[in-house]
């Protein structure tokens, strides 16, 4: 599974790069995938979209439940005003045009955990539309090249969420909670611009870190706080598209990355053996990896979409100029405002990290993308006189090595910023050697709460610079390698490395490289 | 004491020639001696009274809180009352209660109001007779005066006649003296028709001006509570209380003027009243025609130019309504599926089979029948042809009112129903769709352009029953609409019920029959 993914992912990136790979070259009309998705975003709002309810994950059942949540006769929706603002920043964050007028619409479907018979949405006229999310892939040999990449956004639309069902198939019963029911979400609709798995998840990590930022959803897959549905076909590139699936219940960026490529695999398969892909809603079974069709709702629904009556249209205002007589700043949504108050994007904050430190484009993906690790990187840097450039690698290939490893996320690490800033400090000022350095480490991670300092003493990792002691240990390597000692005196200098590489294998790496090169470059001239 | 206005009541519990506990009391008892007419679904006894002494502890202490504070009213059972049943005539609810209050429901209360109880309607107000709900049609308290009783010479038990509907509790309520003022609403003229009818003042506000929540809705784009009491004047009182803006109705509008008591007199001179051409309708009836001859001669004496004008759009306007109202009734109704609240069907094979049983049992014919045609015109393939087309013709009705009104004309004055109340055996000869077309044809326009109207009964027709002609005024212009009324009001002498031989109290009394069973529970 994983390896398939990953050579089909290069292909896909090489081929844009102008290079076929060999396969296409005999096979020029394969089949490719085209992908678009449609995601839903929880507001982070204290409130829901038309209640008063409190917005809250893993309240006790129906603790969070107004009249109008339970749809009790005679409510009716009062629009949360912290909701408009939130789409129309997201918006803003994405490029969209802002309709200044947008409409809400009733979808009816009858469904236990839906209590009103339908959900208020925007069907006809989205609160933003026409939108472009750029977001980028590691390609290229090493992939080390950052791509860059864009998917444009056809609409973002205020709706409902809809309440929770918990299915009891011993009691065969149903029980409803409708804490989530009425909870805001932004509907964002993306293009089918993508083509696998892996551009499809750099998409939408990227949207997760622009949502994060804005703090307008906290993008919490697992909780369910931002949800995504892929929309998967296969065509031959210049062709029409093909029929499509709608591929559900993902709850993980990578499990997304695997649903879409399992699902573009098995569309090819289902192709060439001569069958037809069924336009229907799948399951992804993340335990299986692989995608299988949903219950449907018998057939093709009609939701008999109609205006919602009971919302006057939402009218968002330009700035304060625009404001109508009678119609107070505070009250209304001033799209001014709050394109002003816009924070710093995730592509604007890798360009200024790149530019203030020195790195490679690709690492500040790296710092990026992982939650929290830029104002970790920033904190060892606040503590440590070592260069920007020097601790980066420290903080992607190290520390992300060991988190990755154990699954943990930065917040989790047992090595603190400053603990880090020390080690490395120690390093700089020559008390230990880089190799070293890193089974400190090793060592810190295993050990939480002992200091590199406590590490090298009671493990006696200081740097061997008594020149008597490494005399002897170089006299020692040099007469068990005579070959080597003749190539050097014949002018190979290089041969010089492998010698320094088997004194620190004897001291463990603490020798002073600076004082062993000297010895050795005495001992063979 | 029972047949005065608000005004005049109001006055006397502040003079202390009655208490807010007799008065209670008395329409208590009033409530039960006038029980066949089935004006109530529920009588709030205990409260009433608890709120009667309320009120009177305040009178005494001279602090009232208005002129409503201790004065009886009734709603109809399709605002939410916290803690009553709410019930909507419907099997789906009738053993309902919400935990809230409409915001009109607490305007009153907040004024002092006392509740007596909640009006008997047609299901879901879907109906123009006050014949098609779960509890039994509703008499009308004229069926038992005896200008009619005379004239028709049977019992009044074999052939009583209708309200109209579907507020025809209400209309009942006010006009059989158990209330002083009633909660309607009127969404094609469910509060305008039996306010006809029974003979009372039944105003239609602007769409806006009052809240809607808690009002159990059918169309919501129409939907206004409306407003039933025994004077132009008490209409003013209560429509000042509860118009205005409420954040929890999101299509409600800012209050244009703060109305205060309407004044005495009232100069027509000068204003223009519109006659619509096309409300020359088939079926209107001599009787109609001859009164709104005489109170358009009466304006046109009095100085005021009187015109015929053209809505020409108007004959359209019936089928359009039904359209629309259907779509939004498929719609609103599609939460009662008995999970929440209401009626739950002991069927539970599945899900969907306990919602099919579940709604089945709950509503009655009219209420599935407008959800199927409903969900019809929304389907995909349908929804241009049907509900847009009539959103269209929905704006061409609401211009015309608009062409006439920037015309100069200040009101319109037309009839209210085409004839005086029917028998109810000759009413249900036809079913609910054809009598809501008959029935709503003057007034159901009004509601597609949210314009202000009110009926004013103008005369007792030659089988002893009331006549009520209608007025109709531009968006906002509730004020005027009620001044031009007042005026209308105050120069026809239409008789109260007590002076015309009401027999309703005494019939139980002689033992003539008990309390019909007409509930369908």
């Amino acid at each position: 599974m994983g390896s398939t993914e990953t050579k089909r992912c290069l292909v896909f990136i090489l081929g844009t790069l102008g290079k076929p790979v060999p396969d296409d070259l005999s096979a020029p009309q394969q089949l490719v995938g085209v992908v678009g998705l449609e995601i839903h975003a929880q507001i982070n709002s204290n409130t829901k979209l038309f209640s008063g309810s409190s917005v809250r994950f893993s309240a006790p059942p129906n603790s969070l439940v107004s009249f109008f949540d339970a749809s009790l006769p005679g409510t009716l929706p009062v629009l949360n005003k912290r909701c408009v603002e939130a789409a129309v920043m997201t918006g803003l964050a994405l490029s969209c045009t802002i309709n200044r007028k947008s409409l809400f619409d009733r979808k009816h479907y009858f469904y236990a955990d839906l209590p009103a018979g339908y959900q208020i949405t925007q069907q006809r006229r989205p609160i933003a539309i026409d939108g472009v999310l750029t977001y980028s892939l590691l390609g290229g040999k090493k992939r080390s090249q950052v791509i860059r990449k864009t998917v444009n956004i056809k609409q973002i639309q205020l709706e409902q969420d809809s309440g929770k069902s918990l299915h009891d198939d011993l009691r065969s019963q149903t029980l409803i909670d409708l804490n989530r029911a009425g909870v805001g979400l932004m509907e964002l609709v993306m293009e089918p611009d993508m083509s696998c798995g892996e551009e499809a998840a750099a998409a939408v990590r990227e949207l997760q870190l622009i949502l994060q930022a804005l703090g307008t959803c906290q993008g919490n897959m697992s909780e369910g706080q931002l949800r995504v549905d892929a929309n998967v076909s296969v065509h031959k590139p210049g062709e029409p598209l093909g029929v499509r699936s709608e591929v559900k219940n993902i709850n993980s960026i990578r499990y997304l990355a695997r649903a879409i490529d399992y699902e573009i695999q098995r569309q090819i398969d289902v192709l060439q053996r001569g069958g037809t892909v069924q336009n229907e809603t799948r399951a992804y079974d993340s335990k299986s990896g692989e995608t299988v069709p949903m219950r449907d709702k018998e057939g093709l629904q009609d939701y008999r979409f109609m205006p919602e009556p009971n919302l006057p249209p939402l009218i968002v205002y330009e700035d304060n100029a625009s404001l109508p007589t009678g119609v107070e700043a505070c009250q209304a949504v001033v799209v001014q405002k709050i394109r002003e108050g816009l924070p710093e994007l995730p592509s604007v904050k890798r360009d200024r990290l790149v530019q203030t430190y020195g790195i490679l484009p690709e690492h500040s993906f790296t710092l990026v993308n992982e939650d929290g690790l830029v104002e970790y990187f920033e904190a060892v840097l606040k503590a440590t006189k070592k260069e920007p450039r020097k601790v980066i690698g420290w903080v992607t290939n190290e520390l992300m090595g060991h988190l990755k490893q154990q699954d943990m996320s930065v917040s989790q690490s047992p090595v603190s910023p400053s603990a880090l800033a020390e080690l490395l400090d120690l390093q700089e000022t020559g008390h230990i050697s880089s190799s070293v350095a890193k089974q400190v480490f090793q060592e810190m991670w295993r050990s939480a709460g002992k200091t590199a300092p406590q590490i090298i003493k009671e493990q006696d990792l200081g740097l061997v610079s008594d020149t008597a002691q490494l005399h002897s240990i170089c006299q020692k390597v040099v007469d068990e390698h005579p070959d080597a000692v003749h190539a050097i005196r014949n002018g190979n200098k290089k041969v010089l490395n492998k010698l320094m590489g088997l004194v620190q294998k004897e001291t463990k790496g603490r020798a002073d490289p600076v004082l062993v090169r000297a010895i050795l470059q005495e001992k063979t001239s | 004491m029972l047949s005065l206005t608000i005004r005049e009541v109001s006055l006397a519990l502040r003079e202390g020639r009655i208490s807010p506990t007799e008065l209670c009391r008395k329409c208590l008892n009033r409530i039960r001696k006038t029980q066949h007419l089935n004006a109530y679904i529920t009588v709030t006894e205990e409260l009433a009274l608890k709120q009667a002494e309320e009120a009177e502890t305040r009178l005494l202490q001279g602090a009232p809180k208005g002129p409503l504070d201790g004065i009886p009213f009734a709603v109809k059972d399709n605002f939410c009352t916290e803690n009553i049943k709410t019930t909507c005539a419907s099997r789906m609810l009738k053993d309902y209660t919400p935990p809230y209050n409409a915001t009109v429901v607490q305007k009153l209360l907040d004024q002092g109001a006392v509740l007596m109880g909640k009006t008997n309607m047609d299901e879901f107000a879907m109906g123009s007779g006050s014949t098609d709900g779960a509890f039994g049609p509703v008499r009308n308290p004229w069926s038992y005066t005896a200008p009619y009783r005379e004239q028709t010479g049977t019992a009044p038990d074999s052939d009583w006649v209708v309200t109209g509907g579907s507020s025809g509790g209400s209309a009942a309520a006010v006009a059989s003296l158990t209330s002083y003022l009633a909660l309607g609403s009127d969404t094609g003229g469910s509060t305008r028709n039996p306010g006809a009818l029974c003979g009372v003042v039944a105003l239609k506000p602007t769409y806006g001006l009052l809240s809607r929540h808690g009002l159990i809705p059918l169309v919501n784009s129409m939907d206004v509570p409306g407003i039933m009491t025994r004077s132009v004047s008490d209409a003013a009182i209560v429509l000042g209380i509860l118009q205005g803006l409420d954040f929890r109705d999101s299509t409600t509008i800012p209050t244009p003027s703060s109305l205060t008591e309407l004044p005495e007199d009232f100069d027509v001179k000068n204003i223009r009243i519109g006659i619509p051409k096309e409300y020359h309708a088939p079926g209107l009836s001599d009787e109609t025609v001859a009164q709104w001859s005489r109170v358009a001669d009466m304006f046109e004496r009095a100085g005021a130019r009187v015109e015929q004008v053209s809505l020409p759009h108007t004959q359209h306007s019936i089928v359009c309504y039904h359209v629309l109202c259907h779509a939004e009734v498929a719609s609103n109704m599609a939460r009662f599926d008995g999970l929440e609240y209401g009626h739950r069907s002991t069927v539970d094979s599945s899900t969907e089979a306990m919602y099919a049983t579940t709604r089945h049992e709950g509503f009655n014919d009219v209420v599935r029948g407008r959800i199927l045609s409903g969900n019809y015109f929304l389907l995909r393939q349908n929804y241009q042809h049907y509900v847009v087309k009539a959103q269209k013709v929905r704006r061409l009705i609401a211009d015309d009112f608009k062409r006439v009104f920037g015309s100069g004309v200040d009101m319109l004055l037309t009839p209210t129903t085409l004839t005086d109340a029917a028998c109810y055996s000759d009413f249900t000869q036809e079913d609910n769709r054809t009598r809501s077309a008959q029935e709503d044809i003057f007034t159901q326009p009004v509601n597609m352009a949210g314009l202000p109207a009110v009926t004013v009964p103008t005369a007792l027709s030659r089988r002893g029953l009331p006549i009520g002609l209608q007025l109709i005024a531009p968006n906002l212009q509730d004020e005027k609409l009620l001044r031009v009324a007042q005026w209308i009001e105050q120069r026809v002498g239409f008789p109260s019920i007590t002076d015309c031989g009401d027999s309703s109290e005494s019939r139980n009394s002689t033992g003539m029959t008990k309390r019909e069973q007409t509930s369908a529970l």
